[in-house]
């Protein structure tokens, strides 16, 4: 796999504020790699740096092989950004818009109409094309912000957390569009802080705090860095509590705890439904009830909250 | 997915015109920049209402008790001689206050995060600033159609010709650009569109005042003379009032008093050598806050 985009020891800092602390990443060509990390990880700044916007303290990044820092209009030249909030005039349409992001790029007049019918139909925003900005809604903006980022093509895109602030029909229709765009051989690194969203889209997850990296991989492997699967059963007697944690002992591969206020037993297991068929034989074979059972499997949530101490806070 | 569907990093790009990317480049910033005056007409319109209302209150207000050494005819002021002597004072300040658009519109790009995509393009740096100081000065252009029809309402005169008062059109034009860069530069430095509002502004009122525009130098007090001889807002008017035929008063000693044009053109050149690239240097490593 080619890297197409590289940074190494990325540090960035504003007065006292150390916004990236050694940041290093690698995004292989025609992968989807989140960056995820609450507020104010760092992941608008090291979007910034990766951008040519910012330049970094020390380390140093490539993006395509040219260095963000002494090549930067090269770089400009293959990427596209779609920054935290939506960068688009106001007073122009959204055709208007288009064409003058299209123009900027160097692109042909002709290739910029016919690219900006698709990528308006492509947004659901044909109808609204030759409307002001000032009459579009917040969803409308952040789409149409999207399609500016992909009007020449981009090989390689660059989005800051671009469902923050979108309902879920806009989020759900943003995620098939950005899988479209890899399908058609784009690099993608995208920053969120929805833990759901990196899972739904990002082969790799890069989680950041406080502009380090504290942790990466798939969601799989993060998840099984925080323990396995477990199951949950809920009695409706809770004087039962223990016959039950003795029954279920040789399904068990961890310590069993119970909660005797939630009348609940949770068991680290590994086998997943098989062990969840097994565990509720043993216990209907004691005719224990049962009044409600799950199998959990770790979410991002839970990865984070492991390695962080803390939750992602959700913005909204 | 098949090679033929890996559409990434494919589209066809344009040959470099004539003019080069730079002057493409600031074109396309500037007809954005010039829609926007046609989209919010409300924008305009207050833009003219201000200085509309400068030529009314002092016409008619102000007009008769501000005397005109070495203009007036008589003992009494004679309030035609002040219009004629008022109206590129007008027009002086109103370009001067070009700035402040100019300082407004960047805040505002660069807070809604307009300022960041532009600098992720692979455009020409310094099109955006040259785009909008050359739109900021371009709107001049209506600007003074709709205070020159005015002007002649309250009885102001062209009187030394279409040349020369195609030069006073043309040296208020260049000097509202020149006060652009200024304005942009200042902008480059708001936090926030709210307080570029006022920044924008508040340099450019004693900026005005401490000049020729409105009262003659010779009726302030002895320190503040100097201060508004030197002021190329005060070249720039005298220079203009010279071009028109409109009485000037009497002229200082001071040198730039002495040759207004060249005055002006030397201090336009001068302050768009120092902000224009003081302007390109923040640009290119300003990021929305
Ligand atoms: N221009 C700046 N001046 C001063 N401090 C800054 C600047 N930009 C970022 N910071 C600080 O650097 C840290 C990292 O900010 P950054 O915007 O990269 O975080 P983030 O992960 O994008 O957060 P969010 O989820 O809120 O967008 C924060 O503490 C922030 O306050
Ligand atoms: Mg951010």
């Amino acid at each position: 796999m080619v890297a197409v985009i590289e940074a190494h020891g990325l540090v960035k800092k504003f007065g006292d504020v150390v916004a990236l602390d050694g940041l290093d990443l690698v995004v292989p060509e025609g992968t989807v790699v989140g960056l995820l990390g609450p507020n104010g990880a760092g992941k608008t700044t090291a979007v910034r740096i990766l951008t040519t916007l910012l330049k970094p303290d020390t380390g140093n990044a490539t993006v395509a092989g040219f260095d963000v820092v002494r090549q930067p209009n090269k770089v400009r030249g293959v990427i596209g950004l779609t920054g935290q909030y939506a960068a688009v005039d106001e007073y122009l349409t959204g055709r208007e818009n288009l064409r003058m992001f299209g123009d900027l790029y160097h692109l042909k007049a002709s290739y910029v109409r016919e690219r900006s019918l698709e990528l308006l139909e492509r947004f659901d925003l044909a109808d609204a094309a030759d409307r002001s900005l000032r009459t579009y809604s917040g969803g409308m903006r952040r789409r149409l912000d999207l399609a500016a980022s992909l009007i020449a093509k981009p090989s390689i895109l660059f989005l800051d957390e671009p469902t923050t602030g979108l309902d879920p029909r806009s989020r759900l229709g943003l995620w098939e569009v950005i899988t479209d765009l890899v399908a058609e051989g784009t690099t993608v690194l995208l920053t969120t802080q929805y833990l759901e969203e990196a899972d739904q889209l990002a082969e790799e997850i890069v989680v950041i705090d406080h502009g380090r990296v504290i942790a990466k991989g798939t969601s799989d492997t993060l998840k099984d860095d925080v323990g396995g699967d477990r199951i949950e059963v809920v009695l409706t007697d809770r004087g039962l509590l223990e016959r039950a944690a003795a029954l279920l002992a040789p399904v068990a591969t961890g310590e069993i705890v119970t909660d005797h206020e939630e009348a609940r037993v949770a068991v680290p297991v590994t086998g997943g439904s098989a062990s969840l068929i097994d565990a509720i034989r043993r216990l209907d074979s004691e005719g224990i009830d049962i009044a409600d059972v799950v199998l959990r499997r770790p979410t991002l949530d839970d990865v984070f909250l492991t390695l962080t101490g803390h939750v992602a806070e959700d913005e909204s | 997915m098949s090679a033929a569907e890996k559409t990434a990093g494919s589209a066809p790009t344009r040959s470099r015109p004539i003019v080069g990317w730079g002057v493409h480049d600031g074109l396309v910033v500037a007809r954005r920049n010039l829609i926007q005056t046609v989209r919010v007409p409300e924008l305009l319109f207050f833009s003219l209402v201000q200085p509309v209302i400068f030529v009314l209150l002092f016409a008619f207000v102000f007009g008769g008790a501000i005397p005109i050494p070495g203009a007036d005819p008589g003992s009494a002021p004679d309030t035609s001689v002040y219009r004629q002597y008022l109206m590129p004072g007008i027009f002086g300040q109103t370009v001067a206050f070009a700035a402040a658009a100019s300082t407004v519109g960047l805040a505002e790009d660069m807070h809604r995060g307009l300022i960041d995509r532009f600098r992720s393009l692979p455009m020409s740096t310094g099109a955006v600033l040259f785009g909008r100081t050359f739109a900021d000065a371009a709107r001049q252009i209506l600007v003074l159609i709709v205070l020159g029809i005015t002007g002649y309402l309250v009885g102001w005169r062209i009187n030394d010709g279409v040349f020369n008062a195609t030069l006073a059109f043309i040296l208020l034009l260049f000097f509202a650009y020149t006060v652009a860069w200024v304005g942009s530069w200042i902008g480059l430095y708001m936090p926030n569109p709210e307080t570029a509002n006022t920044a924008g502004l508040v340099w450019l009122f004693p900026l005005t005042f401490l000049s020729n525009a409105f009262v003659p130098i010779t009726s302030m007090p002895d320190w503040l003379q100097p201060i508004a001889q030197w002021n190329p807002i005060s070249s720039l008017v005298l220079a203009t009032r010279d071009l028109f035929g409109n009485p000037t008063g009497i002229i200082g000693d001071a040198w730039p008093q002495q040759n207004p044009v060249l005055y002006t053109l030397i201090s336009c050149a001068v302050l768009i050598a120092i902000f224009a690239p003081l302007s390109i240097r923040r640009y290119r490593r300003t990021t929305a806050r």
